[in-house]
């Protein structure tokens, strides 16, 4: 098994590492680069050539990237171009407040998605069952944005319970996000509940017409007995790689639903820097959205490899 | 242990029962119609029927269950006078299990992933047993000691995934023993095991049932099988059962045309012909209409047959059947019709396998970059075979022995490590599938086991046969056209047949148009593996019989690769047995089934159940499971029953020609014992 976590690991590096170089080429081959940004309309003639010399644009691709890749493994990500900022500052505040978005969700969405999910199962085609699996399709097709805006409706212009919008400022203390923070995670529950529920529910709808599920039965096995020991544990092995997907899309930064309520989170400042040739930031973002999606995604299939006797025990025989 | 009071009446009864689902026009459509059947303490009673007969849903219906959407049309099942349908859960849960035990089919399925071996069994103690807790992992231990399986304690510590298939089963029957039950459900429990391991544990369970004055009803379609196991018969048709008797009334000469039919359907060992095809196929549920729901595929059948449906009449025998006439019914062959004498070959050859060796271990990024050892024994080795046209070879040998491997590597899905494939005598095949030139690719046509996967689904038959006359012979328009029609009428299908679907077929029909599929390449050599496993043996029949006319007119050669050495008797011109990957025997039929055998030959053929009550299998080796071949001697030392001493497991054995062309690779010289005696 330790060499299969070897082999993995080393497998998500070198994804990681091979899209920090896409990251790079697609951000060299974009017209225009920190120096043009910077200099806006005098961009032109040896004010340009001097402030690349400055900036060391004037090397070749490989040694920037070299260069740049090599201190964005020690943490350091550069330098704004206008505030001489460290982008690291920058984007660290929000990463942590993706992190609280993500996290919340997280929370409320996962214990919600499974027991809607195996009672669903449970009760199929029963009425529960019919509302739930009903309303997650809704709610996975209704966009975000609708969603959203029908809840600030109701809750902040109907009701007046939560603000509609977050105006903090991203560095400001965690605790001055609430109460604005809950509508965009309750919009996020929806939509992440909504798409592991369906997974859970068919999963454990499979594993009930299983021939262990009906062996089970036919031993004399209680029925909560039998979904506890000899359904459960086998139907949500597939889950976790979809639990791995949604928490991944929470953490890469959810564009739609930080821009509806003015969140100050990863997805939001990517987009700013995109509209603001603002490349460093860009990359950077790149670079982590990219390690997160590799990072749970490994955590995910160690996961799954521990809790199937089947994965756990195979290389023990293979040779 | 205490017994429960045992009452003079059956253990089980099944009165009038009818089970069904409701169609979506809303009708009841029965899938077991009127059922009367009855167990006795210590008794065993077989349940034969071709698939979707309803022997299965009977079984679990004496257990009180049915699957999702079935419903109890009328009638009743008692066990042990509990009426088994209106019972709560609660005192279901108790029977279940315990006092009535059910041993499923596919127990690698059957077994919880999750959950070790021993804690599945212990689950059985802790819900069914009076033994205190803590003397329940002793107890475990024994009943996997009574089901013979070596070492119980690191046995109780695997996962399911970890047995082999015998060892499965073995598990799941030590599982049902656990409750202490007075009566046992068996479905189909040896199928897709290996010859060897279904005797063994058929023996077990005969010993078992010995023991401890079990009841066993025994579901199988095998009657070989169930003429071994049980004391009386029942045989379903449509959800009917159509005779029931005594296991000599119905095995040796029955009175009702369809189990005469499936008995002249199945391959024997003793046998020298073809077994004889059961055409037709059951009605679907709700499709038997009024009179006799075989009619439409008996022989004998009159007007009265059409509209009359006949009672379950007894006879004179004591038997029971469900036939308008049961004097007429002995017109009606038992056995197929005898083969002309060992057929004149041409001396052409179709393939022709030198030394060849084939490995399953690829040589991966990691060992290249550290250079680690990676000399492996190879899965397959020394394969010398030569296939003259018109040829059929049997390829037998239990499952792991290489067959599918070998067939594999010669369709050049499997590169070998080395040796020669060449067809025609000369004609060298690049080894890899991609590399094969348009008219290698043709010559050489492979049908697989399950026709189900092998056939496109969203293709029509059109298209499926279609595919290789565009591609080989550049057909298209009327000449297309007319060309899949021909293709279809030579497998015995009508042209109708070019617009379904494959899920609109059944599976005989299927495999038709897969061997159709085959045929429209125009091949030199055709290899079949395992192509009638999956089929009913009235199919298998028609299959067989086909692939024998096809080859009669094309002249086409087969490897058939089977683990059923009644079905390769019966096809094969020359048979190879393997064992590890290794050859142990090629010859002439007659002479590999004769008296002179290699010793695995014998074990293999001591192990297959005739379909005849009196036949008493020789089990002469056990039938555990090796994973890899020996490092040096002869790969069958370890279960050899005829082992000579060091130099089995020191020296490769030399091959030992005789005049027929029959090889034996053994180191006795004294091999001419008589086999059947």
């Amino acid at each position: 098994m330790l060499s299969m976590l070897m082999r993995r690991s080393a497998l998500g590096l070198i994804t990681v590492w091979l899209v920090s170089i896409i990251i790079f080429i697609g951000v060299e081959i974009l017209p225009g680069d920190a120096c043009t940004a910077f200099l806006e309309r005098e961009a032109q003639g040896l004010l340009l050539e001097n402030c690349r010399r400055d900036l060391g644009l004037d090397r070749p691709a490989w040694m920037r990237y070299g260069e740049w890749a090599a201190n964005a493994l020690s943490g350091n990500l550069g330098v704004s171009p206008d505030g001489q900022r460290q982008i690291s500052e920058l984007v660290g505040y929000r990463l942590r407040n993706t992190l609280l978005l993500a996290s919340g969700a997280i929370l409320c969405g996962i214990p919600l998605a499974l027991f809607l999910g195996i009672v669903a199962a449970l009760w199929r085609d029963r009425p529960f069952d019919i509302i739930v699996s009903t309303t997650a399709i809704a709610a996975m097709t209704i966009p975000e944005f609708v969603s959203a805006t029908l809840l600030i409706l109701i809750f902040s212009v109907w009701l007046g319970w939560v603000p509609g919008i977050v105006l903090t400022s991203s560095n400001a203390p965690l605790a001055e996000f609430f109460p604005e923070v809950l509508l965009p995670i309750a919009v996020l529950t929806l939509v992440m509940t909504a798409h592991i529920l369906r997974t859970v529910r068919s999963s454990v709808i499979e594993t009930l017409a299983s021939d262990y599920a009906q062996m089970a039965i036919l031993k004399g096995v209680p029925y909560w007995q039998m979904v506890i020991r000899h359904v459960l544990p086998n139907a949500l092995l597939p889950t976790i790689n979809v639990v791995a997907l949604t928490i991944a899309w929470l953490l890469g930064g959810v564009v739609v639903i930080e821009t509806v309520f003015n969140y100050p989170g990863l997805g939001r400042m990517m987009i700013d820097s995109i509209s603001d040739r603002d490349l460093p930031v860009t990359q950077a973002i790149a670079l982590i959205i990219a390690s997160v999606y590799v990072g749970v995604n490994l955590l995910a299939d160690l996961l799954t490899m521990v809790a199937n006797p089947r994965l756990r025990t195979a290389h023990l025989r293979g040779k | 242990m205490t017994t429960p009071p045992k009452s003079n009446g059956p253990i089980v009864a099944v009165d009038g029962l009818s089970v069904g689902f409701r169609s979506r026009a809303g009708a009841w459509l029965p899938v077991l119609r009127d059922i009367t059947l009855s167990v006795g303490a210590g008794e065993s009673i077989g349940l034969v029927g071709e698939s979707g007969s309803g022997k299965s849903t009977l079984a679990l219906a004496m257990m009180g269950y049915l699957k999702t959407g079935l419903h109890v049309l009328g009638g009743r099942v008692d066990f042990s006078g509990i009426d088994m349908f209106a019972q709560d859960r609660q005192s279901l849960e108790k029977v279940r299990g315990g006092r009535l035990a059910l041993i499923p089919q596919n127990s690698g399925q059957s077994l919880a992933p999750n959950l070790r071996v021993g804690a599945q069994i212990g689950e059985a103690l802790r819900l069914h047993s009076a033994l205190p807790e803590a003397r329940h992992a002793a107890r475990v231990l024994d009943l996997l000691t009574q089901v013979r399986l070596p070492d119980p304690a690191s046995i109780a510590r695997r996962y399911p995934h970890e047995l082999s298939g015998g060892q499965q089963q073995r598990v799941a029957i030590a599982m049902a023993l656990a409750g202490e039950p007075e009566a046992l459900l068996l479905d189909e429990p040896t199928t897709g095991l290996d010859v060897t391991t279904q005797a063994h544990i058929l023996e077990l369970l005969r010993d078992l049932a010995r023991e401890t004055g079990l009841a066993m009803v025994y579901v199988s379609h095998d009657l070989g099988a169930i003429a071994h196991v049980c004391d009386r018969v029942a045989v379903m048709y449509a959800g009917e059962v159509v005779l029931e008797g005594t296991a000599a009334q119905v095995l040796r000469d029955p009175s009702h045309p369809y189990a005469r039919g499936l008995l002249a359907s199945i391959p024997k060992l003793s046998d020298v012909c073809l077994p004889r095809a059961l055409d037709g196929r059951p009605p679907p549920p709700g499709g038997a209409g009024d009179g006799c729901a075989f009619v439409a595929r008996c022989a004998i059948a009159t007007e009265r047959c059409m509209v009359e449906r006949p009672d379950l009449s007894r006879l004179a025998d004591g038997a029971k059947t469900r036939c308008h006439l049961p004097q007429q019914v002995r017109s009606i062959p038992l056995s197929g019709e005898h083969n002309a004498q060992r057929r004149q070959l041409p001396v052409e050859l179709s393939l022709s396998l030198e030394d060849l060796a084939i490995s399953y271990a690829r040589i991966g990024l990691l060992e290249r970059l550290t250079g680690r050892d990676t000399a492996k024994v190879a899965t397959v080795e020394g394969i010398d075979i030569v296939l003259r046209q018109g040829e059929t070879l049997g390829l037998v040998g239990e499952s792991g022995s290489g067959k599918s491997t070998i067939l594999k590597s010669i369709a050049g899905l499997l590169p070998p490590l080395h040796g020669q494939i060449a067809l025609r005598g000369q004609d060298d095949l690049p080894p890899r599938v991609e590399d094969r030139c348009a008219k290698h690719l043709r010559d050489v046509q492979l049908i697989f086991q399950n026709p189900d996967e092998s056939l496109n689904p969203r293709q029509t038959i059109a298209q499926i046969l279609a595919q290789p006359l565009k591609l080989y012979f550049g057909l298209s328009g009327q000449a297309l056209i007319a060309r899949t029609t021909a293709l279809l009428a030579q497998v015995r299908l009508g042209a109708h047949y070019l617009d379904r679907l494959p899920s609109q077929l059944s599976g005989g029909e299927k495999q038709r148009v897969a061997v159709a599929r085959a045929f429209a390449a125009q091949p030199v050599l055709v290899l079949c593996d395992e192509i009638t496993s999956a089929l009913d043996v009235s199919v298998q029949a028609a299959v067989l019989e086909l692939l024998d006319d096809l080859r009669r007119e094309n002249g086409t050669s087969y490897i058939f690769v089977s683990h059923d050495l009644a079905v390769v008797k019966a096809l094969s011109d020359r048979v190879a047995v393997l064992y590890q990957g290794r050859l142990c025997e090629i010859g002439p039929t007659v002479d590999v089934y004769g008296p002179t055998a290699h010793p695995y030959t014998e074990v293999l053929l001591g192990a297959v159940l005739e379909p005849d009550p009196d036949f008493v299998p020789s089990l002469s080796a056990s039938d555990v499971v090796e994973l890899s071949p020996p490092a040096c001697g002869c790969p069958f030392q370890r279960r050899c029953p005829k082992r000579l001493g060091a130099i089995c497991d020191q020296t490769e054995p030399p091959p030992r020609t005789f005049a027929t062309g029959h090889t034996i690779w053994c180191h006795r010289d004294d091999l001419a014992a008589p086999l059947f005696s």
